[in-house]
């Protein structure tokens, strides 16, 4: 049967893309946030799935206003990255795994989670920097991916509760999967950040240090955390932080090891977190 | 019965809910026309007639042409979506939500890699600092 291995959360900046795809990683200012990955990529190469879940959100690339799916899982057999309006990054298409992706929709579905079904969609940074992050800059993905993107543009988003119980349905799911895959689970997006308004660059280091520690060790007290609290206390982006708790919902509920923690402000508008969790073999 | 949004009360903060979208429809999906290299070319020849192509409130036309974006937010748009517009001026997100701030570009970069706008005095409206 399919296991879920292990877990890894990262912010998504888009600037981080940037500055890699424009070669000013060994730039001061950026190296600071790198160095935050280096054990992460020599983990991963150590540790490569089969198959990444990878939960994120999109802004405003694959999604307009035409649509606005709360969750979607992407069922292609691949996906080109986004022109989102600077031109496509240059990375490499994203291979999908139709039949892990189809078996999660039907089982997540029956478990009360109406998913919404993309058989044809471009992925953003949202999913393309933290693969950037941990796999460096190969020719091809050393694995194939499932884009699971969230709405957390238009409010209401869906409530952190939720994230970590879909979290939970998307675990038995995999674990119900015939094929012996090794899965990793991702959660992208946040820490504390706002990208609008005059409060535009609001950081918190106090809320998102509390949160890397519930998450590790007290999921089911931090997923009952309403979304004012978010909004107030992390910016109108930090909401995106709820899509952790999917990813945290599909681990076992204790027992994790956590391999790294990475923490720095900032990269551009927003406060970098990083964690990588190994569920109990 | 009314809908319950606790969010009103965060100052310089709008939240991007239905009834922001609603109102937003046209700016933003006017903003989404700019992904295409084609069009971008076309709105730079000339703003107004491409603005006026789309069914948008003088208002929100009159922001885009200033590059107001927190007059764009309070018409409706959202930041990910007026980010199309900051692309198609060769500007980074980081210049787009320093403008919005009052602050100088390189106060909002030093403010940032000091560690950013600290939470006390910013979590309600009228809250002293």
């Amino acid at each position: 049967m399919a296991h879920i291995s292990a877990s890894v959360y990262t912010s998504h900046v888009p600037a981080i893309g940037a500055a890699l795809d424009l070669g000013k990683s060994h730039e001061p200012y950026w190296q600071k946030v790198f160095t935050g990955y280096e054990f992460s990529k020599e983990w991963f190469k150590k540790n490569t799935p089969d198959v990444i879940f990878l939960v994120y959100n999109d802004h405003a690339n694959a999604f307009s206003l035409e649509m606005i799916p709360t969750f979607a899982i992407g069922c292609a057999a691949e996906f080109m990255p986004a022109d989102e309006g600077w031109g496509p990054r240059p990375v490499p298409k994203v291979i999908g795994h139709p039949e892990l992706a189809a078996h999660i929709a039907h089982s997540v579905i029956q478990d009360d989670f109406d998913l919404t079904i993309v058989n044809k969609m471009d992925v953003d940074h949202g999913l393309t920097v933290p693969l950037s992050l941990m796999c460096g800059q190969p020719q091809a993905w050393p694995c194939a991916v499932i884009p699971f993107a969230v709405n957390v543009v238009q409010y209401p988003v869906p409530s952190g509760r939720r994230c970590y119980n879909l979290g939970k349905a998307i675990r038995k799911a995999v674990e119900s999967y015939d094929e012996p895959l090794n899965v990793q689970i991702w959660g992208t997006g946040g820490m504390s950040h706002q990208l609008q308004g005059p409060r535009a660059g609001l950081i918190n280091k106090e809320f998102d240090q509390a949160f890397l520690d519930r998450l590790i060790a007290d999921p089911d007290g931090l997923a009952t955390m309403p979304h004012i609290d978010y909004v107030r206390e992390a910016g109108s982006e930090g909401i995106e932080l709820v899509m952790w708790l999917i990813a945290r919902g599909a681990m076992k509920d204790s027992g994790l090891k956590v391999v790294h923690r990475f923490y720095h402000v900032p990269a551009s508008n927003t406060a970098v977190g990083h964690l990588i969790l190994e569920n109990p073999s | 019965m009314a809908l319950d949004k606790p969010y009103k009360d965060i100052p310089g903060t709008t939240i991007f809910d239905a009834e922001q979208s609603r109102k937003g429809y046209h700016l933003n999906q006017f903003c989404m026309s700019l992904m295409k290299a084609d069009n971008r070319v076309r709105f730079k020849a000339d703003e107004r007639a491409y603005l006026d192509e789309w069914p948008m409130t003088e208002e929100q036309k009159l922001a885009v042409l200033a590059r107001d974006l927190n007059r764009c937010i309070a018409a409706g748009g959202n930041i990910y979506f007026l980010a199309k517009i900051g692309a198609t001026d060769g500007k980074s997100f980081q210049q787009m939500a320093g403008s919005m701030t009052g602050m100088s570009e390189e106060a909002y970069r030093v403010m940032m890699i000091a560690g950013g706008r600290a939470i006390e005095g910013n979590r309600y409206l009228g809250e002293s600092k």
